[in-house]
């Protein structure tokens, strides 16, 4: 089982100080916490995607290539990657380029995203956005699987003989996640596909995290991809931890207090008695996420939100060191202790790479498509054949 | 047959309330109604008073609380809605429309609902019906024709001795009592039984 953080790269005030961090001070935060998430032994690093103030990670693949650089063994995700705005030609070519780069320890959450205007922003309707994802997703699979790729759908452009390059490496694309809260269209599709779904549930109640789990399971199994318990399955959550439960409490309420999303809503005491955030001591978060299994099945991976609210660099790097010196090394024993064996672990490169090579579909060692068919075409010589058609036709 | 459900809102604030007064006539005259056409129905009232900082926190955060969610699930798993608000600076009260922005849209589609106001003057009764009324038409449920208001006066005896209070409440009582035998008998939602075949949704696409 995989634990790692995920960020949704907001710039918040702190509300303790008053103090803003600068978008460049936020972006270099965000790569120091995603070291230090190695360093501390967390397996996971995501980012968010935003296009808009007060978000940061715009351009999620640069973040992650330099992060693969400085980290050597850390998987680098996405919390989510927008399935429905980006163009999955793009999609396809960045992530295959960011898997190279980082040697195979990477994959990706799609989402929908929750931000409305990001839809007409990038030339798309919202109401659209499940036909969006359906379709975006269906091209970037086959953009990944299939060298040259003949597609025509209702949201992009047509392609003809094109080629994404370069070809995900080893043969074998990028793991990929569903992220959803709500559509069970999402948890349907992860199922049809085989691939991962993730509950973002940190502002949901439990009982509606179990059904949309269980309702991902039973469609996986139906998809003849295993039984339902070997669905891979992930889980958001958020905490806030010290040594004594009353002082993480007095810590942490002025920051949820002023949070971007539940800030003068529900009191911390309400929140975390309804959503998986949890504010106390090491052994309190132990309790409650070691349980989390007993309401979805045993699952793949469990990735906390920690750097948000306008909680300093200092706060976050010392929250990683509790989460991955005291909290995860016994959320890895309690989570193995009833494990059935049936149930895989969370699929990594290397372990894709050799189911694929014991089914025969992994790249031969040379792969690259070497043949050239498209540079140094003019806009003239497309013309001439262009006349040449009409002239038939004519 | 199995008994219908009936769920009541009722956004007044006051306690005691004429708002929860009128809702409560409503119910039991339809109650009555269903009765004497052979139907048993059992009636849940809520006042949103009691989940008034609830609703604010879903709109904040998205989710319900506990407490919230069944009442989500009574009105939207209902054969029938009593929806009485008290009329505020001409329309229903800013409590009432927030409850009304958290239902999903489709909530309603369909769902028989009989609508009540109150109000200190009669002048203000249209207000029924071109304020609420349309909200209701909006999210598609089935407003039956008559919606009755009572204003202050009403509860003595009243300024209309033609159309008084009590004929008016078993008239629209009778309406909603017919439309809900009409239709069958509801059953829990059930978020997941819609949910497409992803094959269907790659033809849609």
């Amino acid at each position: 089982m995989q634990f790692g953080i995920f960020t949704v790269g907001d710039v918040t005030t702190d509300p303790t100080t008053g103090r803003t961090p600068t978008e460049a001070e936020r972006i270099r935060a965000m790569l120091t916490i995603a070291k230090h998430a190695e360093d501390v032994g967390l397996d996971v690093f995501a980012t968010g995607e935003h296009h808009n103030p007060p978000f940061v990670p715009s351009s999620p693949t640069t973040l992650l290539g330099y992060i693969a650089a400085t980290t050597s063994t850390i998987q680098l995700s996405t919390a989510t990657t927008l399935i429905t705005t980006n163009d999955p030609v793009k999609i396809a070519e960045d992530y295959a380029m960011l898997q190279i780069v980082a040697d195979g320890r990477v994959d990706l959450m799609m989402g929908r995203g929750n931000t409305g205007p990001v839809y007409p922003w990038f030339g798309k309707d919202i109401r659209q956005g499940i036909p969006l994802a359906v379709e975006n997703y269906a091209l970037l699979r086959r953009l990944w699987d299939e060298e040259v790729v003949d597609w025509e759908g209702r949201f992009r452009t047509p392609l003809q003989g094109f080629t994404s390059t370069p070809r995900p490496l080893d043969g074998v694309a990028p793991f990929v996640w569903h992220g959803s809260i709500r559509s069970p269209e999402i948890a349907e599709q992860a199922a049809y596909y085989g691939d991962g779904f993730f509950h973002n549930n940190i502002f949901w109640p439990m009982e509606h995290t179990r059904s949309m789990v269980r309702y991902y399971r039973e469609r996986f199994e139906h998809y003849g991809h295993g039984t339902a318990e070997q669905a891979i399955v992930g889980l958001g959550g958020q905490v806030f931890m010290r040594a004594r439960s009353q002082d993480a409490v007095r810590e942490f309420r002025p920051y949820f207090d002023e949070a971007p999303v539940y800030g003068h809503g529900p009191s911390l005491e309400e929140f975390t008695a309804q959503t998986p955030l949890t504010v106390g001591s090491p052994q309190q978060v132990i309790d409650r996420y070691a349980a989390m299994r007993h309401d979805v099945g045993h699952y793949q991976r469990q990735l906390f939100l920690m750097d948000h609210a306008g909680l300093p660099l200092s706060t976050v790097l010392e929250q990683l060191d509790i989460l991955g010196g005291e909290v995860v090394p016994v959320l890895r024993a309690e989570m193995a202790s009833d494990r059935p064996a049936s149930v895989p672990d969370a699929p990594t490169h290397a372990a894709r790479v050799a189911t694929a090579r014991a089914a025969g579909t992994a790249a031969p060692e040379h792969d690259a498509p070497t043949q050239d068919r498209w540079t140094g075409r003019t806009a003239e010589d497309d013309l001439l054949a262009a006349d040449a058609v009409s002239g038939e036709r004519a | 047959m199995t008994a219908r459900k009936i769920a009541v809102v009722s956004a007044g604030l006051g306690k005691p309330s004429s708002t929860r007064l009128l809702a409560d006539r409503l119910a039991q005259a339809t109650v009555d109604e269903l009765a004497r056409i052979g139907v048993t129905a059992t009636v849940e009232t809520f006042e949103l008073r009691d989940v008034a900082h609830d609703i604010v926190n879903a709109m904040l955060t998205g989710f319900p609380s506990p407490t919230l969610r069944h009442l989500l699930e009574t009105v939207t798993g209902t054969d029938a809605v009593i929806a009485v608000t008290p009329l505020y600076t001409t329309t229903y009260s800013g409590l009432f429309k927030s409850f009304v922005d958290i239902l999903d849209k489709d909530a309603l589609v369909g769902t028989p609902v009989l609508l009540g106001a109150t109000g200190g003057t009669p002048r203000h009764s249209l207000a029924l019906e071109y304020s609420v009324r349309p909200l209701f038409t909006y999210l598609r449920a089935h407003t039956v024709t008559t919606s009755v208001f009572a204003a202050t006066d009403d509860w003595a005896g009243g300024t209309d001795t033609l159309a008084s209070l009590p004929a008016r409440i078993t008239r629209a009582a009778t309406e909603l009592a017919v439309a809900v035998v009409a239709r069958p008998a509801s059953r829990p939602v059930d978020p997941f039984a819609d949910a497409p075949n992803f094959a269907d949704l790659l033809g849609d696409s």
